[in-house]
């Protein structure tokens, strides 16, 4: 089940026209649902304590406040932190632990956890570590790329729709909510089932199933970011910067991208950030379910694929990889979280 | 209110057309022969399987071919399984039950148990047990399901040896012993879903009932004097399940895609399963008929969620 990390992102109804309908409440009660940690009492009477003009703050801009506001936020803040250090684990690691995540051994097979090698290894002699590490690059710009594709969509399908309005308008959003009512995994399974050979042999095995996997998770999972960058952009579109800019003689594409665009980037950004976390869980999804990468391309979800069969005697071969995906996503959904409540104007203090 | 659920239906069947239609374009696109099998078996000659294409209408443009399919679908005319040669509809009532009867579970456990910790949470906010509540509905929707059924299957299989780890379809409840067998085997894939699916609920629930509490309505009850159990049990509560309700009609078609990745966990033999080995046998009549089941879940729940908010918030006008 992909797109799991946001929930409120899977439970939007395909009608919702006007009124108060279902979705519309649930995009609320989403960002209500993780009230911020600083809107407690205490937090609040710190920032009045400080007697007005007694220190000179700098100028405030919105990401200053984001950026103050995140701080406040102690899980996203640890999110981050654990997220960097992954992140960093992932790309750097390999350069410093030497050892080869390819080269089979079978003199060496399903070690347990030792100092030759910390995470044991595999049925094939194979050093779970350098797997793991390779695993996440890959399981990492899998998530990063699909939310690249995802939002780069969302955002041009939503631009455009809250800009033009009228009929490409509803032309758009029925699209939206047509897709909003596609079977995302099934889909998912049948698009890389039928389409993964042929891709395979035009970009080579590695790159083809990347880009399938890639195009398949964005293309399907734009429709909520489409929504969301709609709905700001109908209000901004009414606001008086925009008409100041229309009134100088502005053109149009530069209105929408350099002048709308950044007053709705707050909700972008979130929805971006959670759904680099689907994304990782999707592949993670597809590749258990032997429908992802190639089986010489180790994913955190290719090796828990791969090791589920030796779950009673080397358990460590599916715990590291399947911790590290739990690890990562939580660390995402903690990070958006905070993200959400640093650039809820309501939350300004 | 009649008026408001016809035009819903009308609503949803364009959008199931639209569907049907994105999943025939995407297997008609889709690079491979249906006849490839007689490509490679010498004694079908190239002339003999030209005629069984246009037979087969296979040359026809492939809207023609849609409006076909699309008629027989309505017929009841699914196809047969290109893997067993059983008619797909007889495939998937085999293993619908199974199904039904995990996601079922499942969802009763995961709301039985997202409710009174919603509740809780809502009514003592930043306690310690909403902070518990806030990591554990955080843990449970960033912990992938197949992961936590592992770790269950090691558990409670491969260490303690309480639970089978393999589901045994065969197994008819006929009395007691058999119940516990049913019991212990629903066990694991029910506490998978169930986990994944309350963190979620956990959270709207506790989100519907902030935004009551402090409403008017709620305020005038404590002011006459009702009891705080009352005001929140019956009073906050009944309004506050409005947009929960709607939710957990959203919900279904998501808890039936999380059976995909549990059954293929431990083994059930659900149409989850059988989406999964016929996409593996390339059987696409039944990947096809899944498929689309899956679409029609998702436009069916849609629709009862609207019209279920309709029926339960009178404020809501139908025009």
């Amino acid at each position: 089940m992909p797109r799991l990390a946001d929930p409120g992102a899977r439970f939007h109804s395909e009608a919702c026209k006007g009124r108060r309908s279902p979705a519309s409440i649930s995009e609320t009660k989403m960002s209500e649902a993780n009230p911020p940690v600083e809107r407690a009492p205490g937090a609040r009477t710190t920032v009045a304590a400080t007697p007005p003009g007694h220190v000179a703050r700098p100028p405030r801009s919105l990401w200053s406040d984001a950026w103050r506001r995140f701080r406040r936020h102690r899980m996203a803040v640890a999110g981050a932190l654990v997220l960097a250090f992954l992140v960093l684990g992932v790309i750097v690691g390999p350069v410093v632990w030497h050892s080869d995540p390819r080269k089979i051994d079978f003199s060496r097979s399903l070690l347990p956890p030792s100092r030759a090698h910390p995470m044991g290894t595999d049925d094939l002699g194979r050093d779970v570590l350098a797997r793991v590490m390779l695993g996440g690059r890959v399981s990492l710009s899998v998530g990063v790329a699909a939310m690249l594709i995802a939002i780069t969509l969302g955002t041009l399908i939503g631009a455009v729709a809250g800009f033009a309005g009228g009929r490409v308008d509803s032309l758009l959003m029925r699209l939206t909510d047509l897709f909003l009512a596609l079977p995302v995994v099934p889909l998912l399974l049948l698009l890389i089932f039928l389409f993964r050979d042929s891709l395979r042999s035009a970009f080579g095995s590695e790159r083809g199933i990347f880009i399938l996997i890639v195009t398949v998770i964005g293309g399907l999972n734009w429709m909520t970011v489409a929504r969301l960058v709609r709905s700001s952009f109908l209000s901004l579109k009414q606001r008086e910067f925009v008409e100041a800019a229309h009134a100088l003689g502005v053109g149009e594409i530069t209105i929408m991208f350099r002048h709308m665009l950044p007053n709705a980037l707050g909700p972008i950004i979130v929805a971006a950030t959670l759904g680099v976390g689907a994304a990782i869980i999707t592949e993670s999804v597809l590749s258990f379910l032997g429908l992802g990468f190639p089986p010489d391309t180790p994913t955190w979800g290719r090796l828990l694929y791969d090791g589920q069969n030796f779950l009673d005697f080397a358990p460590w071969v599916v715990l590291w990889p399947g911790f590290l995906i739990f690890l990562t996503v939580l660390s995402i959904n903690y990070i958006g979280d905070g993200l959400r409540d640093a650039f809820d104007p309501r939350s300004r203090l | 209110m009649g008026r408001y659920i016809l035009r819903r239906l009308m609503f949803a069947i364009p959008t199931l057309l639209g569907i049907s239609m994105v999943i025939f374009a995407i297997l008609a696109l889709a690079p491979g022969d249906p006849l490839a099998q007689f490509a490679a078996d010498p004694s079908v000659p190239p002339e003999v399987r030209d005629r069984i294409r246009e037979n087969l209408g296979l040359n026809d443009p492939w809207l023609l071919r849609y409006f076909k399919w699309l008629a027989a679908l309505m017929r009841g005319d699914w196809g047969y399984s290109f893997a067993s040669r059983v008619p797909v509809l007889d495939l998937i009532a085999q293993r619908l039950p199974q199904t039904l009867q995990v996601v079922g579970v499942a969802y009763l456990v995961s709301i039985l148990i997202a409710i009174p910790i919603g509740i809780i949470s809502a009514v003592r906010p930043y306690s310690l047990f909403d902070n518990l509540a806030t990591t554990f509905a955080f843990i449970g929707f960033s912990v992938p399901t197949f992961f936590t059924g592992l770790l269950l299957i090691l558990i409670f299989s491969v260490r303690l040896n309480w639970l089978p780890f393999i589901y045994d379809s065969t197994l008819r409840v006929t009395d007691w012993d058999t119940f516990a067998r049913q019991v212990r085997q629903m066990f694991m894939p029910v506490t998978v879903l169930a986990l994944f699916q309350t963190g979620s609920l956990t959270r709207f629930v506790r989100a519907a009932m902030m935004e009551n509490l402090p409403a008017d309505y709620a305020r005038t009850a404590r002011a006459k004097g009702l009891s705080e159990q009352v005001v929140v049990l019956r009073h906050v509560f009944r309004n506050s399940m409005i947009p929960v309700v709607t939710l957990l009609a959203l919900g279904v078609p998501t808890i039936f895609t999380g059976a995909i990745v549990t059954e293929q966990i431990f083994r059930i033999n659900g149409i989850g399963e059988l989406l999964i080995k016929s996409i593996q046998n390339s059987d696409t009549p039944v990947v096809m008929a899944i498929t689309f089941i899956f679409a029609v879940l998702v436009v069916v729940f849609n629709l009862v969620a609207d019209v279920l908010y309709g029926v339960l918030d009178p404020r809501i006008r139908y025009d």
